[in-house]
This record gives C-alpha cells, structure tokens and sequence, in this order.
C-alpha cells in the first residue's frame, strides 16, 4: 500500500510542472507584456500596483528564470495580491473555496444516491416504462444548458410562486436567526443551485450502472449464485451491485473539473459567493493575480481529486494496487 | 439504405442536424427583419404573426435573431471540433505508434490538461484576448482535444502488432504510410463518433460563455448571449429565455442521437 502511494506521490510531480507551466504559458498569451494590458483595460490599477507585479512576475529577467520563480511561487500558493482590493489572492480563494467545496459535496452525495437507486431500476425493470422514463429523464437533464434551467426554474420557484429567495445564500436578516432557521434559510438558498447541478449529472452514474449490472448479470459467478439457490434480492445487492459500484470512484474523480468549471455559471447566476463566482468577478475586472491563482487552485484541487480517488479504488480494490501501473 | 428504417437515432438527429444547417446557411432569407434592427415601438412583445418569438429590450425581432444565432453555434461547434479533432488525432498517433519516453511525455501532457477544469482555462485565455468568434472557436478547440488523442492513442496501440501491419512494415512502407494508410483508416470510426459528440459540448461551452456575456459580443446575437439578455428581464418575458434555451437543448439533443445513431451504425 505504503509503496503504491509513493508511487503515485512521485506521479504527481510532472503534473505539478505541468501545471504550473501551462498557468505560465496562460499568462504571457497576452499581447505584449501581461501587466500592460492590464493597466490599459483596468483603471483601477496603481502605478504601484503595476511595479508590484512586474516585480512579481520578474519580466525584466529572462524567461527561464521567471518561470522558475512562478514555479516556486507557485509552491507556497503565492499568487500576490488581487487589483481590486489589495488583498492577498490566497487569502480571497480561502474565504470563498469552503462554499464551492461545500455545495460541490452535497450535489456529489446526491448525485452518487440519485444515480445508483436510478440505475439499479432501470437494471431490474430493463426495457420496461421506468426504465425508459428514467433513461429520457436523466437525458432531458443532460442535455438542458444548466443556465436555461437555472432561468427557468428561477422564474417560476422566485417570482411567479415566490417561494425561494431568488439571489445568494443567506437572507438579509441572517445573523438574528436561530440555528435551526439558519438551516432553513441556507437550504431555502441553496436548493434551486443543488437540484440544477444534479439533474445534470445524472446521466453518467444511471446509465454506467444500469450498463454495467445488467452485463454482470451475464456472468458466470452470478449463475453459480443461482444455481446455488441464492434469492434474487441476495445476487442483486449483494453480487452485482458490490461489483458494480468499485468503478464509481474512479469516474467520480473524472468528474470533478467539471462540477469545478460548472460552478462558474451557476454561481454567477444565483450570486453565491464562491469560487466560481469569485472567479468570474476576477475575469470580468480582469484582476490577473486573482485569475491565475484560482486556475491553478482548480487544477492542484482536481490532481488531489483524483490522487485520492486513486488511493481510495486501490483501497477498495487491492487487485489494482498489485497491476503494473 | 436499410439502416435508415431501423437506426432511429440516426434518423433523427440527422435530421434536426441538417434542419439547422439549412436554418443557419438561409438565414438572411428567412429572417423577416435584420438581426440589430432596432424597433422603437414594439419594445418586449410577447410572440405574435408579426414577432413569432416576440421581441427584446430593444425591439429587435428574437426570431431573426435565433435564426443568425444558429450561424454562430454551429460554426462554433464545427470549427472547434475540427481543431481538436486534428491536434487529437495527430497527437494520438505519434503517441500510440512511437512509444517509449514519447508516449510518456504525451501522456503525461495530456493528463496535465486534464487537470485544469476546462471552463475555467477557457474564460482565463478568453479574458486575456478579445472575445470574438474566432478566439472562442480556437480556444475551444485548444482546451478539448485530449479525449481525442487518447481514444487515437488506445486504438492505434491494439492495431499496431497485428499481422497487416507487420506485413506492411515487412514491404518496407514507411511510418507514415503506416500510421495514415494503414491505421488511422481502421481507427477512425470511434474518432468520428466523439467528434459528433464534442460539436455538442463545445457548443454548450459557447452558449455558456456567451450567456456569461464572455463570449459573442452584442449586436452580433448568438443563442448564448439572448438568454443573458433574458436573464435580466427574468418573469418579464418568457419568450426571450424559452426560445434561445429550446434552440440549444435540440441541438444538443441532436448531435447526441446522431453520434448514438453512428456508433450504432458503425458496428
């Protein structure tokens, strides 16, 4: 185990390179130096500000040794201060990141549930009505733009029945609630963004389980079950959906740049305080430091996404720690 | 032509395809009014004879507008796709058929690119140039080629030690008539499939963009950036948003069936 994860510690060191190098490529696409457009597109930016960054982004020196410091910068987590506010970058993405993190769990639980009660239906009723209804529900969500749903279900839950708040993720009044209304509240805030984020998601893990149990029903060791006159609910949960349910780690982990780039619209739309927004803020008052902290922020949280989805399959599944990798 | 009558799937998002390639290349034919006419008197009219899909905050004719819109989406999505599809494949080879730290290094790239959640790597290099059609198109189809090259990558690596291939090498045929004249004609059936698949996604990626008002740039109107338009006159007007939404939800729809339709087709 201890040698598997060793392995996989070093495998990340590449990527980190990578990483930090695609997010410097990123930054010196613009046209002349980063820092003069900048200064040109955003007034609010000081002189001082615009010496800092040349200072931080060291363009007088060759390029060699500017990536070498974006690379060790990029180690501490230093990205320097944001244009707006003068704050440190690390420091705005540490008050945000908890509410991305936060709803991201919750829609990935739901979606994990949802998805494999979803899957074993349609695998017991197969080509039956339920299974075809699910298969055209879980498509219907695949298919809808998450910000056309966000609209519509804005206009009719918000304003037409008026029984959500229709922006953030808590009331004005907050801070004088008592805890349970302080959960009503959230909920109240963030359930229109957690239902648009899973009904999107559904399609992946209700279709690989569907797929994926009724071919392990086919198998053998599933006759050897039945013929030794095992029940249909014991094969069922005990034989194929165990089987079935190990490669949901690994396909959760893939999944998890996309909640991270969803998060973007979606919090946009609804304004809740997040990463995504923060992000979408930062682009549209082009505050370089805060764009490119929160772009390799979003690739270090996937890489570890997927070291630990990794660790976690190998934990569940030994034969994989024990393959050439 | 039997396949026509029992490949449902293939019927029908072929069918919606070319539906809105004829809609996008006439565009300027049907549309009643032009795209950024401005309409003083008829400001948010809801749907009638004379607006079929009503009008905007500036009296501009939303059907017209849809109709240019579909130039937008679907060029988007072809030309997108087609970057990626050639960087995919030629990435995907070179990876697959040489081997060795080569196939390393690709591989390792690969994966460092699938580390940045796309989105965010887009709006990044998005905000850093001007966002115009042509950038949106590029950056698209820079940020999703991965999928492609390792698809290329997998099937080339199983198709490599088979006898044809051997015999080819046998005859002295050199490695690029190999990859092109032996290999990639048998491995390129799933690239097409994914190919089909990836117009939708990068066309939901546009429309996103555009809907965060990242992408194209008003007048010039494009699916996307009407319903941001919506969103501000959100309970005001359900035609603004239903429409352009619809619009894009077939297509995705489309492009969907008609890739289920070809895999299906392939076999």
């Amino acid at each position: 185990m201890l040698t598997y994860i060793t392995k996989r510690l070093l495998a990340m060191i590449p990527l980190l390179i990578g990483i930090s190098f695609i997010s410097f490529v990123v930054i010196h696409l613009a046209p002349g130096k980063p820092t003069d457009l900048v200064t040109n597109l955003n007034p609010k930016v000081s002189l001082e500000a615009r010496m800092n960054l040349n200072k931080l982004y060291g363009l007088d020196k060759p390029v060699t040794h500017q990536f070498r410091m974006w690379f060790m910068r990029m180690l501490k987590l230093d990205f320097g201060e944001s244009f707006s506010d003068g704050r440190p970058v690390l420091v705005k993405i540490k008050e945000r990141l908890p509410i991305t993190l936060a709803i991201n769990i919750i829609a990935i639980v739901l979606i994990v549930i949802i998805g494999v009660i979803l899957g074993v239906i349609g695998c017991v009723f197969q080509d039956k009505f339920i299974d075809k209804l699910i298969t055209i529900l879980v498509f219907i969500g695949f298919a809808m733009p998450s910000f056309w749903l966000a609209l519509i279900l804005m206009d009719i839950f918000c304003i037409k029945l008026g029984w959500l708040p229709v922006l953030g993720i808590s009331s004005v009044d907050f801070d004088n609630f008592t805890p349970l209304f302080k959960l009503i509240d959230l909920a109240k805030h963030l359930v229109l963004p957690i239902f648009i984020y899973v009904f999107g998601s559904l399609v992946g893990i209700s279709r690989y389980m569907r797929q994926s149990m009724i071919e392990t029903l086919n198998k053998p060791f599933i006759l050897t079950a039945r013929a030794k006159g095992l029940s249909n609910r014991t094969i069922l949960f005990k034989h194929v959906l165990r089987n079935s349910l190990l490669p949901l780690v690994t396909l959760l982990g893939l999944s998890l740049p996309g909640l991270i780039s969803g998060s973007v619209i979606i919090e946009s739309i609804f304004a809740i305080p997040g990463m995504g927004r923060l992000f979408f803020e930062a682009v549209m008052a082009r505050d370089y430091p805060v764009i490119m902290g929160l772009l390799v922020i979003g690739a270090l949280l996937t890489m570890l996404g997927n070291f630990l989805a990794d660790i976690a399959y190998s934990v569940v599944d030994p034969r994989i720690r024990y393959k050439k990798s | 032509m039997k396949f026509l009558s029992t490949n449902k799937s293939l019927v029908i998002g072929l069918g919606l395809i070319l539906f809105f390639c004829f809609i996008a290349i006439f565009a300027p034919l049907i549309a009643p009014y032009e795209y950024d006419q401005i309409d003083q008197n008829s400001i948010m009219q809801p749907p009638s004879l004379k607006h079929p899909f009503g009008t905007d905050l500036l009296g501009r004719d939303v059907f017209s507008r849809m109709l240019y819109g579909s130039r937008i989406s679907l060029s988007v999505g072809i030309i997108a796709v087609g970057i990626a599809t050639i960087i995919g494949v030629v990435v995907g080879a070179i990876s697959g058929y040489y081997g060795g730290f080569l196939d390393w290094l690709i591989s390792t790239f690969i994966n460092i690119m699938l580390c940045f959640p796309v989105f965010f790597l887009i709006l990044s290099v998005v905000a850093l140039l001007e966002p115009n059609i042509f950038n949106i198109m590029v950056v698209i189809g820079l940020t999703s080629w991965m999928g492609q090259a390792r698809l290329v990558r997998a099937e080339i690596l199983s198709l490599k030690e088979r006898d044809f291939i051997l015999a080819a090498k046998a005859l002295g045929a050199s490695d690029g008539r190999i990859i092109l004249l032996h290999l990639l004609p048998n491995a390129i059936g799933p690239v097409i499939v994914s190919a089909v698949l990836g117009i939708a996604s990068a066309i939901l990626v546009e429309s996103g963009l555009s809907f965060l008002g990242i992408g194209i740039q008003p007048p010039i109107p494009s699916w996307g950036n009407i319903l941001n338009e919506a969103k501000s006159s959100l309970g005001l007007a359900w035609w603004l948003s239903f429409f352009p939404g619809i619009a894009i939800f077939l297509t995705i729809i489309a492009f969907n069936l008609f890739a289920e339709g070809l895999k299906k087709y392939l076999k």
